[in-house]
């Protein structure tokens, strides 16, 4: 499909051919009292040199990307390798569209495949989706999966896990027959509470782990608990690095394992576009959403891929789809797909140890600070809460204006108590100098 | 010619019904098995669902299609053919013997007389099959 737009000599053909005089007689069965009349309030058209420039002036109010950052709760500062980028923007990869037509999208189905095959690896599950939207719906969509696959409605959900995915998964599921049951967490180590409400009607528990207090759970414990009864475990991962070092939650026992895919390669871009990730069992795989590539054998014997399982999905079973998704993140899976193969095992092990020592070494500088300690005393990955004598919003903007440092989130922004409380992440694009300039600038801000 | 015993009823979804007192085992026909073609997975209910007459209870999914399954006799299923998913191709080979989906215990044990008879199945698939 070519993007030139027509010529006047070819619209005035074209006009011409239906026996029209302008364009604005295509219209003419639009209401008068609805059309707007008038033209579009716009600038003129710019020039290239001036719509650059405009851009800039746009791009340079983003003042915050200069500065250093130790802002995580869900989405994560990594160093992409430059080849992700010059390999995403190859006009094969950067313009293709969903690989309806096997025959002639072979490389988008096998990165697709190589993709599923790696988020299995690191989740620890046997079978993995071409990708959702976000973490946050694929933790929504797994909510919906457990009811189907336990014929159960109670859903019973972590307070530590991300409050917009959980805000989001409310918005999935509110017309529908779930019961969303809230577990609180232990004010002394910042992880799941007792599971209270847990009973043979409960269609799965869902945790986050490390949780958005930063704290790693015991989600083999949990598992246990959950299968007890007969639930599913749900496990979501918002900060992908973290598969790097921990226990993958398949080996602990979940059922289903839903995250964000940004930490791998991908820009943090204001919020998005990023990529969901929904690992389950085989023997559930019927029960999954999404799109499912899979590998098939033609005649001759020749290995292909294809997008297989489509019964679940809405244009062939309507209303009793597993979901209405049908589509996948496939450029950003593709991106995370890039960085996970040019890292290597090897590489994304050494990434995770460094945020996992560089954020040992910022809270231990922290907590030896007057007027600050480290809050939750479960193990961390690379996000931990630092507790204040004064509000975290004083203190973050403390911070900003006269340090020029992005010192974090304030929780009270989620958990609305908690105004002294301040969720710092620390990942491998931060230094010493700014993790030490960083206890400094929270030790001044603590004094006026 | 599709194969259709006579000891049977059927409907016109190409379900077959097989008696026995207040029994009653379900399949579908010789003649559904091979429009659907090569069938890959049957989605089958659990033991102690309970359904009226007419409600789809379950799903036959082949390389090319998927076709819902209805009841035509209401009840509570009281045996499921679990194993036969391991084998599904046996829904093309053998559908009347040992590609029985699921037994019911009929709500109305009588409902099962108004379905058709092999002869008014026969008719049926000729004159619209």
């Amino acid at each position: 499909m070519r993007y030139i737009p027509n010529s006047p000599e070819e619209r005035a053909e074209m006009l011409a051919a239906i026996g029209l005089k302008s364009a604005d007689e295509l219209f003419r069965s639009i209401p008068k009292d609805v059309q707007l009349g008038r033209a579009l309030q716009i600038t003129e058209p710019l020039s290239e040199p001036e719509v650059i420039g405009s851009l800039e002036t746009l791009a340079a109010k983003n003042t915050a990307a200069a500065k250093p950052s130790f802002l995580g709760a869900g989405v994560y500062s990594h160093f992409s390798p430059t080849i992700v980028d010059h390999l995403i923007q190859r006009s094969e990869f950067f313009t293709s569209y969903t690989p309806y037509q096997p025959e002639i999208s072979q490389g988008t189905l096998q990165y697709i495949f190589e993709f599923q095959t790696l988020i299995c690896q690191l989740t620890g599950m046997e079978v993995a989706n071409a990708s959702m939207y976000d973490g946050s719906t694929a933790m929504a969509e797994a909510y919906l999966m457990a009811q189907r696959v336990t014929r159960r409605d109670k859903i019973i959900v972590a307070d530590t896990v991300h409050p917009e995915y959980r805000a989001v998964a409310r918005t999935y599921t509110q017309h529908g027959d779930a019961e969303i049951v809230p577990i609180g967490f232990d004010e002394t180590t910042g992880r799941l509470g007792s599971l209270e409400g847990l009973d043979e009607k409960t269609a799965a528990v869902v945790i986050q782990s490390p949780n958005f207090f930063g704290c790693i759970e015991d989600v083999a414990a949990i598992a246990e608990q959950a299968h007890a009864v007969g639930s599913l475990l749900v496990v979501v991962v918002t900060e992908a690095i973290s598969f790097g070092l921990l226990r993958s939650p398949g080996s602990c026992g979940a059922d289903i394992v839903v995250g964000e895919g940004q930490s791998f390669g991908v820009p943090m871009s204001f919020g998005g576009p990023h990529v969901g990730l929904f690992a389950t069992r085989e023997k559930f795989v019927r029960q999954m959403p999404g799109r499912l590539c899979g590998i098939a054998y033609d005649k001759d014997g020749n290995r292909g891929f294809v997008l297989t399982l489509s019964t679940r999905e809405q244009h062939i079973r309507r209303e009793k789809a597993t979901s209405n998704i049908c589509t996948n993140q496939g450029l950003i899976a593709l991106a995370a797909t890039i960085y996970l193969e040019t890292m290597g095992k090897k590489g994304i092990h050494e990434v995770a140890m460094q945020n996992a020592q560089k954020a040992a070494y910022a809270s231990r500088k922290i907590a030896g600070t007057d007027g600050f300690e480290i809050a939750f005393s479960a193990p961390k990955f690379n996000e931990f809460v630092v507790r204040g004598r004064k509000p975290a919003t004083e203190i973050l903007r403390a911070l900003r204006e006269n340090a020029g440092i992005i010192g974090g989130l304030a929780l009270s922004k989620y958990y609305p108590d908690r105004e002294n409380d301040l969720l710092v992440c620390v990942t491998e694009t931060n230094n010493r100098q700014q993790i030490d300039k960083l206890a400094e600038a929270l030790i001044a801000a603590n004094r006026r | 010619m599709a194969n259709i015993p006579e000891n049977l009823r059927y409907t016109k979804d190409h379900e077959w019904v097989a008696v026995d007192g207040d029994t009653a085992s379900l399949g579908i026909t010789d003649y559904a098995q091979h429009s659907l073609g090569d069938v890959v997975y049957i989605d089958l209910p659990r033991v102690g669902d309970k359904f009226g007459a007419h409600e789809a209870f379950g799903s036959v999914e082949s390389v090319k299609a998927v076709s819902e399954i209805f009841t035509p006799i209401a009840g509570e299923v009281i045996e499921v053919n679990d194993g036969l998913n391991d084998t599904p191709e046996k829904v093309n080979a053998d559908p009347y013997g040992e590609a029985w989906f699921v037994k019911v215990k009929m709500d109305n044990p009588g409902e099962a007389d108004a379905l058709l008879s092999g002869e008014e199945y026969e008719e049926y698939l000729s004159n619209n099959g």
